[in-house]
């Protein structure tokens, strides 16, 4: 079946953005100097995490999330778990307000995704700070924070692009 | 009759639940495996099966991710090298005539600091195996300071190796699998690093909090660091051997002390992993025991028969102590070993690390 009727594949509104955001974690993480500087390193997933529950309601996409977040745990090889569950927080949070702001302006989105962003960077310093017993440098996370609230965009046309393409959850 | 009206009407809501069921179960088998993670111990999570697997998985895909990005960056180099090798060429040639004048310093200093050694049986360190490394992978977020390297156990690379670059210390290994290894850099928020100051020899723990310049803690004693001092590590704890290279002082906007890393000079391509465990490797007891006295030269012998022929015709009680003597850095040994006595610990002013221009 194809056209404007048919079903979403999981494949491509879970799976092709699952492998990009690991992907760009990849090509981020390339040792790569320029004029100095290093490409900065946001926390690409958290696209997914706020996009993916706005999409629709979905068994797959918990799950999918999880084998991301477990990718960035080995990756930037912290804790097997710990973004796992960062992400899938976000994203349970989202699902539960997804009626609420389902449909809003841009701007009441971006509020939402930078609220949530901010929560979880806030627990990742906090973790950090009570394991290593002295608190991280605020500039490294704040330019975290700031690269993976700049990815908005890419949330939004991820909303924009799917959220009408399954006839059954208009 | 509208969709909503039709027959999948009700198909949202089950659907609904039991995504939130998917999204429930997902966020506990989250907090399990993390919760299992922090119980295990670092080592022995570091050398799971499951992060050596990922490793060897990832460092084909990162060396290649990374394999366009190289070229590309030494072409670029290449090219301004090629434009710019005049003015190189002077400038080389400049800080050669300065390097020839230390290196006969330096060559003068090994061998007065052999024959000290020597003579007080000081347990030297002797050079230490490393293994060549290229870096395919570079986590620097907030939260983690990693590299990844393309060797690993098969060239005998062991977790706790040290690992340098051409300039100075960048951290140590956390894990190894067959052809990739994991380095810990100094930055990351979770290492620390026993250092010494050069100048004072005032110990203190460099500790990573996820920026460019790692705090110096636990620092003791009254100013025993100033701005730009020189950096090494100690050995303390045996985690790295002593005096390598680190970095020099600052102090930041806050009045913290801070260290900035000689690695941090160029972006990190090719490292050198040391093969270093502990204080094992440094000499075993038969091999410290049998330490030699480098040969004397004529002058000296000269010296040492009019010692004795002094010696002889005068009363014991007249001998001439030769501690003292010792003491002082240009002071020629007078005699053998066992005329000299033994030092009361090692100093470290006698087994000092080359510290490279920062």
């Amino acid at each position: 079946m194809s056209g404007p009727s048919a079903p979403l594949r999981p494949w491509v509104w879970l799976g092709i953005p699952a492998l990009m955001a690991m992907a760009a974690t990849l090509v981020a993480a390339i040792p790569l100097r320029f004029l100095g500087l290093r490409l900065p390193e946001p926390v690409i997933p958290m696209v997914l995490a706020f996009a993916w529950p706005i999409i629709r309601p979905s068994l797959l996409g918990p799950f999918a999330l999880l084998l991301v977040g477990l990718f960035l745990d080995l990756f930037w090889n912290g804790p097997l778990g710990f973004w796992a569950f960062a992400l899938l927080s976000v994203y349970s949070i989202t699902f539960l307000i997804r009626n609420l702001i389902a449909g809003q302006a841009v701007r009441v989105l971006f509020a939402c995704y930078g609220g949530l962003s901010l929560a979880v960077f806030l627990i990742a310093y906090l973790r950090l700070a009570i394991r290593s017993d002295a608190p991280p440098d605020l500039v490294p996370i704040t330019i975290n924070a700031i690269c993976t609230l700049a990815l908005f965009p890419i949330a939004h046309h991820l909303i924009e692009r799917f959220e009408d393409a399954d006839i059954r959850f208009r | 009759m509208s969709f909503r009206d039709g027959p999948f009407q009700d198909l949202k809501v089950p659907l609904a639940l039991a995504g939130a069921a998917a999204a429930v179960i997902a966020l506990i088998l989250a907090v399990f495996l993390f919760i299992q993670d922090q119980k295990a111990s670092s080592h022995a999570v570091i050398s799971s099966a499951v992060r050596t697997k990922f490793d060897q998985t990832l460092e084909p895909i990162s060396a290649g991710a990374a394999a366009p990005i190289r070229w590309m960056s030494e072409a670029a180099g290449y090219v301004a090298s090629y434009i710019g090798a005049v003015e190189e060429n002077q400038r080389l040639k400049h800080e050669v005539a300065q390097v020839q004048k230390l290196r006969d310093q330096v060559t003068a200093l090994q061998n007065l600091n052999r024959r000290y050694e020597s003579m007080l049986g000081l347990r030297t360190e002797p050079p230490l195996p490393t293994v060549a490394a290229r870096v395919v992978s570079d986590v620097h977020g907030p939260y983690s300071q990693a590299r990844l390297l393309d060797v690993g156990a098969e060239k005998g690379v062991a977790v706790g190796n040290p690992v340098i670059s051409e300039h100075g210390v960048i951290g140590r290994i956390v894990g190894t699998a067959r052809g990739v290894a994991r380095v810990l850099l100094l930055t990351d928020p979770e290492s620390r690093t026993p250092v010494l100051v050069n100048a004072t020899n005032a110990r203190a723990i460099l500790t990573g909090d996820g920026g460019g310049d790692p705090r110096l803690l636990y620092l003791r004693g009254r100013n025993p660091v100033k701005e730009g001092d020189v950096i090494l590590t100690s050995g303390d704890g045996g985690l790295y051997p002593r005096g390598l290279p680190v970095g020099v002082a600052v102090k930041d906007l806050f009045g913290l002390w801070r260290v900035r890393l000689y690695s941090d000079q160029a972006p990190l391509d090719f490292v050198e992993v040391v093969r270093y465990e502990d204080f094992s490797q440094l000499g075993t007891s038969q091999a410290l025991e049998a330490h030699q006295l480098p040969p004397l030269s004529p002058s000296e012998q000269a010296q040492l028969k009019a010692t004795l022929s002094a010696r002889s015709a005068a009363p014991p009680a007249s001998l001439p102590k030769p501690a003292p003597t010792l003491a002082k850095p240009n002071a020629k040994p007078p005699t053998k070993g066992p005329a000299v006595p033994p030092a009361p610990s090692p100093a470290p002013s006698l087994t000092p690390a080359p510290a490279p221009t920062p």
